[in-house]
């Protein structure tokens, strides 16, 4: 069964500033003790946001003005570091949609895209200008246009790229791949059929 | 058409092209744990879903153990959940689980090479970064999230972009005191954290050739500390060596035809790479990284660089976040840090052989006063055969904690955590602000022998000069 598909996405956004935001920073492990990925949300960026003490640190995300964002507008090589998929989920399950960065660690992108969360990527230059438009007009609305490459905020765009995989099957509403993969199994079988190790 | 081993094991591997243009690879060996497949196997029950190649899976536990108060049930009764969850999802269908009581449990990077799963020519993926280890014997290893844990198991498959390859060639002898781990850091050094995006790396070159596989696991290890998803060194003699008589090796008549296949799935001398790197091992140092990502990284002689150090705006916001979280001065030696504590373990360097390299340098010395040194052995096989060796009296009379099998204090999913901001010398894989289980904790990543010399002297030191490596003793 498809998903919907998903040709843009809308909201107002929140500035996370930094290069190498790694996945222990967006769900540090302690928080990964789970069984289901229920409840991820409220730890998203968790040691970013809070004190030991369990404190609201000064940070855009615990800043009033830019509460019910649902774009993740950050710096370089977003995502590095584990594999965690428990990182999109709490990004997706704290209310967000999208991150526009400047690049994405590889694993990190694909269980994103697998899960409908649009990670598009945009040069130093426009990623300031827009989050300098967000931090003077915190309900800017920011629309990015999966099909058309552009982010529109106010009367302006900036251009941004995603991986073509990735936006043919947000496009298309088979980002999740399952249904698909399944599709293949008689092939799958042939495969393995020729390889030894498999077929022993 | 001259290809590489990558090319060879990816097109053996690729079923189909997906609509979207990505391929549809077949896994043959599928690793799976307990803090990344409880969710997978949940989605499949949902779905109505079978494990479509059970034998094709193994599992084992890590993250979340204990590797002091083993017994269960845990204190922590989320982490006995996690245990039980996996034990019943192995059982349910019919996955070889190597649990806590087979004496084969450990991490899930260290397990599968030394029960000979790990083979050449093979496509394997795991719910876990360091995935990537698996390469050091010519295999294609992915880490994958959750989702596509669910897709491997319910198809065997993943669907994913195809890599370009960047063969990085290490040539010469490391000098004394230089281990795989300083190779690796230095690479990362070099190429950068983001520097191997939509690259596989392959290993190569004189240096790799000599390397043992532990050493080759290591490198391979921290791969996706270079970006790189996967990486891999081709098979040799070496490994074949390695992997004769391991328990899931094969036998006889196959294991002829076996290394015969796997020579042939080695890299053409003669194929094209997207990219290549040169580097001379006689200029490898012993490397330990003083801030905050895998990349921020200097030899032990030289100084942590100050912010204004920095090229552009963003390495230099990146050089003042690091020094801010690690309490360093730019500009300061990085010899002489104070540590805390000392962590010798991992999937990057929790094996036999850095257990022993270790063991023979510590004998009749103390860790100093105020440290905390754990060492935490990969697997229970290493373990035993440490112990059989005597290692964990060494250990224990240098005033190291002997510990059980697991990932600990690399990730502190268990009870092993540092407390507040303690600084700790450690042979794992990540210094990200908070990795080890205290968020204002502080990590500096280093060979084993380097952090064995930190621990005997309380600071960030030169092993070289604490042991007097490459004089008295034969490495």
């Amino acid at each position: 069964m498809p998903s919907e598909p998903i040709k843009q996405v809308a909201g107002t956004g929140v500035y996370v500033p930094g290069d190498d935001i790694d996945t222990d920073r967006i769900i540090p492990a302690r928080f990964m003790k789970c069984i289901t990925f229920d409840g991820l949300g409220e730890y998203l960026f968790y040691d970013v946001r809070k004190t030991e003490q369990g404190e609201d640190k000064p940070h855009n995300l615990n800043d009033p003005r830019f509460q019910g964002a649902s774009i993740i507008i950050s710096g370089s090589n977003f995502g590095c570091g584990s594999s965690r998929e428990h990182a999109p989920q709490s990004i997706m399950r704290a209310g967000f949609k999208a991150v526009i960065a400047g690049s994405f660690a590889e694993i990190f992108y694909g269980n994103s895209t697998n899960l409908g969360v649009v990670c598009v990527t945009a040069t130093d230059a426009d990623r300031k200008v827009l989050a300098d438009a967000v931090e003077m007009n915190p309900q800017l609305e920011i629309t990015i246009d999966v099909n058309d490459h552009k982010i529109w905020f106010g009367d302006q765009y900036i251009t941004c790229d995603m991986r073509p995989g990735a936006r043919s099957s947000l496009l298309k509403g088979t980002y999740d791949p399952l249904d698909e993969l399944l599709e293949g199994a008689e092939q799958v079988n042939e495969t393995a059929a020729k390889l030894p190790y498999m077929s022993a | 058409m001259a290809q590489s081993l990558f090319e060879k094991v990816w097109n053996a591997h690729a079923v189909r092209q997906l609509g979207n243009g990505q391929t549809q690879l077949l896994i043959g060996t599928h690793l799976i744990h307990e803090v990344t497949s409880p969710q997978a196997f949940g989605m499949l029950r949902d779905r109505g879903l079978a494990v479509k190649y059970p034998e094709r899976t193994f599992a084992t536990v890590d993250h979340i153990v204990p590797t002091n108060e083993m017994t269960e049930p845990y204190s922590d009764a989320l982490a006995q959940g996690m245990i039980e969850e996996l034990r019943k999802n192995c059982a349910d269908n019919k996955i070889k689980f190597f649990d806590t009581n087979t004496g084969q449990q450990g991490i899930v990077h260290i397990v599968g090479p030394e029960q000979g799963i790990t083979q050449p020519g093979t496509t394997i993926a795991c719910g876990d970064s360091h995935t990537s280890t698996h390469g050091a014997f010519g295999a294609i290893a992915f880490g994958i999230g959750t989702s596509q844990v669910r897709d491997v198991l319910a198809t065997q498959t993943i669907a994913l972009n195809r890599l370009k390859v960047r063969r990085i060639n290490v040539n010469g002898k490391l000098r004394p005191g230089v281990y795989s781990k300083d190779v690796i850091l230095h690479i990362i050094r070099l190429l950068g954290t983001k520097g191997g995006t939509g690259f596989a790396y392959e290993y190569g070159g004189s240096t790799f050739d000599n390397m043992t596989m532990e050493e080759r696991m290591t490198v391979c290890n921290m791969s996706i500390e270079g970006g790189a998803r996967a990486g891999y060194v081709n098979p040799d003699a070496t490994t074949f060596e390695y992997l004769k008589g391991r328990p899931y090796s094969p036998q006889g008549a196959a294991w002829d035809e076996a290394v015969e296949r796997w020579k042939s799935m080695a890299s053409d001398p003669d194929c094209e790479y997207d990219d290549v790197v040169e580097i001379n091992a006689a200029e490898i140092e012993p490397t330990v990284t003083w801030g905050i990502t895998p990349g921020q990284g200097v030899g032990i002689n030289e100084n942590i660089p100050a912010a204004d150090e920095g090229e552009t705006q963003s390495e230099r916001d990146s050089i003042a976040e690091a020094l801010e979280h690690m309490q360093f001065a730019g500009g300061s030696p990085v010899k002489g840090k104070k540590i805390d504590v000392a962590f010798l373990g991992s999937c990057t360097n929790g094996r036999l052989s850095d257990l022993k390299e270790v063991a023979q340098y510590i004998q009749g010395r103390k860790v100093a006063d105020g440290v905390q040194a754990i060492v935490v052995p990969g697997s229970q096989v290493v373990s035993q055969i440490a112990v059989e060796l005597g290692l964990d009296k060494i250990y224990k009379d240098a005033g190291f904690e002997w510990r059980g099998a697991g990932c600990s204090m690399c990730l502190a999913m268990n009870p092993d955590k540092l407390i507040g901001d303690q600084l700790c010398a450690s042979s794992s894989n990540r210094n990200f602000k908070g990795r080890q289980g205290s968020p204002t904790g502080r990590t500096m990543l280093m060979s084993p022998l380097m952090v064995a010399a930190a621990a005997i002297t309380g600071e960030v030191c030169d092993a070289r000069e604490v042991f007097g490596v490459g004089a008295a003793v034969t490495v």
